[in-house]
């Protein structure tokens, strides 16, 4: 049988044609791109603005983008942030308590702001600077890690970021050194009229037994549309550790779509947790790729949506080597129209023998409206391994419920004290304390802020 | 006494024959010109002397089927498939349809006495007082005999090939057929509807408890043809039927391809428990030969506290694409999935269940036990669906994997889709290995490895076995033994 | 009936037995006691033949057969049967079907006849009832929720069915509190006879209180290092394994 579609094959395709506008704007301004000129990184630019263009944004038909359509995102002309507006330090929302004296950086609109950064002291060994300043002072650093640090060169999202990319976060540890305090970086999204995309790049190298803490905290000021399509990428090598977490609280008209690649070394530590409450469509992507044996990796994250928001959460967790242990537990919440999206994979290579990987999702529908997709999968290679998941949908326990009233507790408070016990039992996942406490108060203010009861 | 107590010296007693139903029966048989156009459609419709709405419904399909891609999705890998590189018709050849068993060709008897399949009216009832199972035999295309028609007849109940139910119960096919499964639905299910030849057609009146298992046992013979069975079984409102389906082949160097569609049918509170032993050739250990098996079953529970039960234990065929479902629309329905899937040597298998639940209070259950072995790739691929007016729908999977060997694959591939807040889903899902303590537990007992493997798989399995009515159950059983030959030591 | 000679044993290249020499006579018990680590373990896990135990020097010949050369089932077959310290859980099986299925693997073994269902059934119950234990542990499956008393016993009542020429006990007591003990032991003790042996390996004389021995061994730094009658165990009890020193810091 022969494909009936050979006549259309000069036109453009409907993906194609998505990209067309991004193409164009490329052109526009890759010269005034922070390091345009390095060689290097000019071809990755072309790269990807070249398989951004092949490609368009995904479509449901694709597999991994089955449950979430960007179709409203791609039909939107965005264009990047021109104006520097201003922000007073008063206005600017932070997570990490200031008593903890974080190694704060701020982005507006995807660009590093000077003005708004506490980054303090840090130890010998440790660079901790906005992206396109690294491009000029640590360019060989950049140029090591940026693109390099997944095995495969990723979908259109991080095609298209790496088009794009004009600043970010870079972390960088030397062997041995330990950050006391916590990094925040607060990526701060402002709606304008013009809808406006960034596309910042964080870069992590964690050298050999290192550790940090740090916590990404998207947010949006305004109510405006913007695009933010972060790439996130981390190398944590023999023994380092890594806590990453992230509060993604984006704008109500925003589109968050964020990819995380890291790659951990033998005997390393990973965990990320992922708070999602913002936004009108998040897509939070995760691909560690455990290639050292050893190796612990604990992926895990609360998601609350309400209205009409759509969260999509995806892990890829890819067991490479013997004796890696992998965990993940994320746990939902989801009222109004909204609808959220779990997809998990483990895959378990044919020579990661002894590998113990755990998944956990569980999704509370608080309104008739609400939906869940959910899709945990296991590919395995190995014979001698621990492979498990789990995943449910459903909604408050009536017995619960009954038995708080009958205590007493009016039905409103009995629901908001079961779903904060439901979304916190998640939090617990998170190994930094005062991170957790203050994600913890951020479900507490989420449940507060008078979702409309059932 | 549980079933699963007869497993190991069963085992042992089959462990010499490798794919014992190897063996070709050497019978004349007229066959259709090699290859598919709307001349071997006609050609198929004008030998079952069929009217013309069957005839045009056909030529939608194959028509629409044109337009059709093949599926990519699923977790397989396999040559490219020549559609016009097959017979597409063949039957064994008599003049008329045999009117009774006597008429048989011999050959033929010889071959399902040669699988263990009672033909043989009288030889069956000279030792039991009530027999327990009627037989529809379908031999490469066409149904050959079936048994018991006159005692189920006073029951009201349809037992034929379908070929017969278009000439006898027109207005039952017409109704029915393609109403679970429609021509369109997919590339296999197209292509079946477009050439299906045989299969067998089940009515259950009103309020009637089928009084036999009602079994069809598939045989593909003939070289280089495609078999394209197609059943349907509708239970009226209040009955209740159990059917049982087993299939085997020559052994061959060629693939043959199978595409099979099933459609099932329950009205208010009828039940249909639909079984399957699925032993096609599985094609050697090097991956030669085989069945590809491409098979769309659905059941739709039509009624209010209706109820469809798939059992199955796919051991056989190269490659296994098949995912029997359950369309929950009454109230109350129930939807059941128990499946045990082996595959050893190259042996591919892509398959699990799609639970929708439709109506209010629709329950489902899925239980499936992947075993994967040699260099196979076992994938469980299931959809469970919640649609917005199911309230109170409640589902519970279940899928275990069990990997022997380290150059094998088993994965698991659930989608789960919520829209109902009052409904709950359940999933879990685990990976593990015959577990080198069981083993020499076994052996220390004096159990052979293989016989310890296979009484740890059936162990593994039982959950599922458990559900298959004795005959098959049996059966069953020694199949998980001999499927695993040669994956220990 | 059992004879080892210079019997030494490796596992993942680590040697544990040093040169173990052994002889268990038909119709005598005898006791293998020793400090943790000494590689009593190890002893009954070689002479079962389990993967992973490798003989690098030695000897044991069982009724007159080389042992060693043997594969497991061929030793079961043989009468050669291991009570497991810790039993092994087999989901799905229930204990009768295991039962039936060793049972007649054997007799095929022996070259005897198997027994039907009815056969079994009886032979069975009647074991069952002498061991104190309920039909309805054998409906369950093999070790699957059983308590550590359940899966001891469950090992006797094994043994009691499958009938071997030669019983090895390791750790039977332990898990066990006094009263499961009590009837361990007497379900080990009605099996005694002039044409069976067994070996009980076990660490504390307690268990020798109710299955007293003909003679006691004490494995240490791999090797029998003292052998003597029923009352070496009281002796041990009372000054501990310490005269074997070096082996107990290992």
């Amino acid at each position: 049988m022969t494909t009936t579609s050979t006549a259309q094959s000069s036109a453009q395709s409907p993906a194609q044609s998505s990209a067309q506008p991004y193409l164009d704007q490329h052109g526009r301004i890759a010269d005034d791109l922070p390091g345009a000129g390095l060689p290097w990184l000019d071809r990755l630019r072309l790269e990807g603005i070249g398989r951004f263009s092949r490609s368009g944004f995904p479509t449901t038909r694709t597999e991994a983008w089955k449950y979430t359509n960007l179709r409203d995102l791609a039909r939107t002309a965005f264009v990047p942030a021109a104006t520097k507006p201003t922000i007073g330090l008063d206005l600017l929302p932070t997570v990490v308590p200031s008593g903890e004296s974080p190694h704060r950086l701020v982005f507006v609109d995807g660009r590093l702001r000077a003005d708004l950064c506490s980054v303090g002291d840090l130890p010998p060994g440790a660079i901790l600077t906005g992206l396109a300043a690294a491009l000029d002072r640590h360019p060989d650093l950049v140029a090591t890690h940026l693109g390099q640090v997944s095995p495969d060169e990723g979908g259109p999202m991080r095609a298209l970021n790496t088009a794009f990319l004009a600043d970010g976060l870079v972390l960088a540890l030397d062997p041995g050194v330990r950050l006391e305090r916590p990094v925040e970086a607060v990526f701060v999204g402002i709606g304008a009229e013009q809808p406006t995309m960034h596309h910042p790049r964080v870069l992590i190298v964690a050298g050999r037994g290192s550790e940090a803490t740090v916590v990404e905290h998207h947010v949006g000021l305004g109510t405006g549309a913007y695009f933010s399509n972060v790439v996130t990428e981390a190398v944590v090598e023999d023994g380092a550790r890594l806590h990453h977490y992230k509060i993604q609280a984006e704008g109500a008209e925003a589109f968050h779509v964020s990819t995380l690649v890291a790659r951990l070394g033998a005997e390393a530590s990973y965990d990320n947790f992922v708070l999602t409450m913002g936004g009108r469509l998040s897509r939070n992507e995760l691909r560690p790729f455990l290639g050292g044996s050893g190796t612990e990796c604990r992926l895990s994250g609360a998601y609350m949506v309400s209205g009409t928001q759509h969260a999509d959460t995806t892990t890829v967790i890819d067991h490479a080597v013997p004796r890696c242990t992998s965990r993940e537990v994320y746990k939902g919440v989801i009222d109004g129209a909204a609808r959220a999206v779990f997809q998990g994979k483990i895959i378990v290579r044919p020579d990661a023998q002894k590998t113990d990987g755990y998944q956990l999702n569980r999704a509370l529908l608080l309104s008739d409206a609400a939906e869940i997709d959910s899709k945990p999968e296991l590919e395995i290679y190995a014979d001698d391994v621990k492979c498990s998941h789990g995943a449910t949908a459903g909604e408050l326990d009536d017995d619960q419920l009954f038995y708080l009233r009958a205590r007493g507790i009016d039905a409103a408070s009995a629901r908001n004290l079961l779903v904060a016990a439901f979304l916190l039992e998640a939090l617990d996942e998170i190994r930094v304390e005062t991170v957790r406490d203050a994600f913890a108060d951020r479900v507490r203010d989420w449940l507060a802020a008078g979702r409309p009861t059932v | 006494m549980a079933a699963t107590v007869e497993t190991a010296e069963t085992v042992r007693a089959v462990t010499e024959q490798k794919y014992k139903y190897g063996f070709y029966t050497d019978i004349e048989a007229e066959t259709a010109p090699k290859g598919l156009d709307e001349t071997t459609i006609r050609f198929i419709s004008a030998k079952k002397d069929e009217p013309e709405w069957l005839l045009e419904w056909r030529l939608k399909a194959y028509r629409h089927w044109l337009e059709m891609e093949e599926p990519k999705w699923a977790k397989l890998g396999y040559p490219e498939i020549d559609y016009q590189d097959a017979y597409y018709y063949s039957a064994p050849k008599t003049t008329n349809k045999p009117k009774s068993l006597d008429e048989v060709d011999p050959e033929l008897l010889k071959t399902y006495e040669k699988l263990g399949i009672p033909l043989r009216e009288q030889e069956i009832l000279a030792g039991v007082e009530n027999p327990s199972i009627a037989v529809d035999a379908v031999f490469d295309s066409v149904s050959v005999a079936t048994t018991f028609k006159k005692k189920l007849e006073e029951k009201g109940v349809i037992f034929c090939s379908i070929s017969e139910a278009v000439r006898t119960h027109p207005e039952l096919v017409r109704k029915y057929l393609g109403s679970v499964v429609p021509y369109s639905d997919n590339f296999f299910a197209c292509l079946n509807s477009a050439v299906f030849t045989d299969g067998s057609f089940v009515y259950i009146p009103k309020g009637v408890r089928c009084p036999m298992e009602l079994s069809t046992y598939f045989r593909i013979n003939a070289k280089n043809t495609g078999q394209f069975e197609r059943t349907l079984i509708i239970a009226d409102e209040g009955s209740y039927v159990s059917y049982l389906e087993g299939c085997t082949a020559p052994q061959r160097d060629e693939n043959q391809l199978h595409a099979a569609v099933v459609e099932l049918v329950t009205l208010d509170d009828a039940q249909i428990k639909y079984s399957t032993v699925q032993n096609w050739y599985p094609g050697d250990e090097n991956g030669k030969g085989g069945i590809f098996n491409f098979v769309t079953k659905r059941g739709a529970c039509r009624g209010r506290n209706s109820k469809i039960s798939w059992t199955q234990v796919e051991t056989g065929s190269a490659i296994t694409w098949k995912y029997p479902s359950c369309i929950l629309q009454g109230d109350n329905s129930v939807g059941e999935f128990y499946s045990v899937a082996i595959t050893n040597n190259m042996q591919q298998a892509d398959t699990g269940t799609k639970m929708i639940h439709i109506g209010k209070n629709t329950r489902s259950t899925i239980v499936s036990k992947g075993i994967s072995a040699g260099r196979a790739q076992n994938t469980y691929r299931g959809l469970v669906k919640i649609l917005p007016r199911a309230e109170g729908a409640r589902n519970f999977t279940q899928c275990d994997s069990l990997l022997i060997g380290d150059k094998c694959g088993a994965h698991t591939v659930p989608y789960i889709e919520s829209r109902n807040r009052t409904a709950r889903v359940e999933h879990e899902a685990t990976t593990a290995k015959i577990s080198e303590d069981q083993l020499f537990y076994c052996r220390q007992r004096g159990l052979s490895a293989e016989d310890s493997v296979s009484l740890i798989v059936n162990g593994f399995c039982k959950q599922v076995l458990q559900e298959l009515p004795m005959e098959f159950a049996v059966e069953a059983q020694k199949l998980v033994g001999i499927s695993l030959e040669g994956s220990v030591g | 009936m059992l004879e080892i000679k210079n019997l030494h044993a490796t596992v993942d290249g680590k040697p544990i037995l040093k040169g173990v020499d052994l002889i268990v006579p038909a119709g005598e018990v005898h006791a293998i006691m020793g400090p943790n680590g000494a590689g009593k373990s190890t002893l009954s896990y070689v002479l079962a033949g389990r993967e992973g135990y490798e003989v690098t020097e030695g000897t044991a010949t069982f009724r007159g057969r080389d042992l060693l050369a043997m594969e497991p089932e061929e030793r079961a077959a043989a009468g050669m049967f291991l009570a497991f310290q810790y039993p092994v859980e087999i989901p799905g099986v229930t204990n009768m079907t295991f039962l039936k299925t060793a049972l007649n693997a054997l007799r095929k073994g022996r070259g005897e006849k198997e027994l039907d269902a009815m056969q079994f059934l009886k032979l069975v119950r009647a074991k069952t009832k002498e061991l104190g234990m309920s039909e309805e542990m054998l409906k369950r499956a093999v070790n699957v929720g059983f308590s550590g008393g359940e899966k001891k016993r469950n090992e006797v009542l094994q043994m009691a069915v499958l009938d071997p020429a030669f019983c090895l006990l390791d750790e039977t007591d332990s898990g066990l509190d006094i009263d499961a003990l009590r009837i361990v032991a007497d379900g080990v003790n009605a099996l005694r006879g002039p044409d069976r042996a067994m070996l009980v390996i076990t660490h504390y004389q307690r268990l020798l209180d109710y299955i007293v021995p003909d003679k006691v061994h004490v494995l240490a730094g791999g090797r029998i290092a003292r052998t003597g009658g029923k009352e070496l165990a009281l002796e041990l009890e009372e000054k501990g394994y310490a005269e074997f020193g070096a082996a107990e810091a290992a």
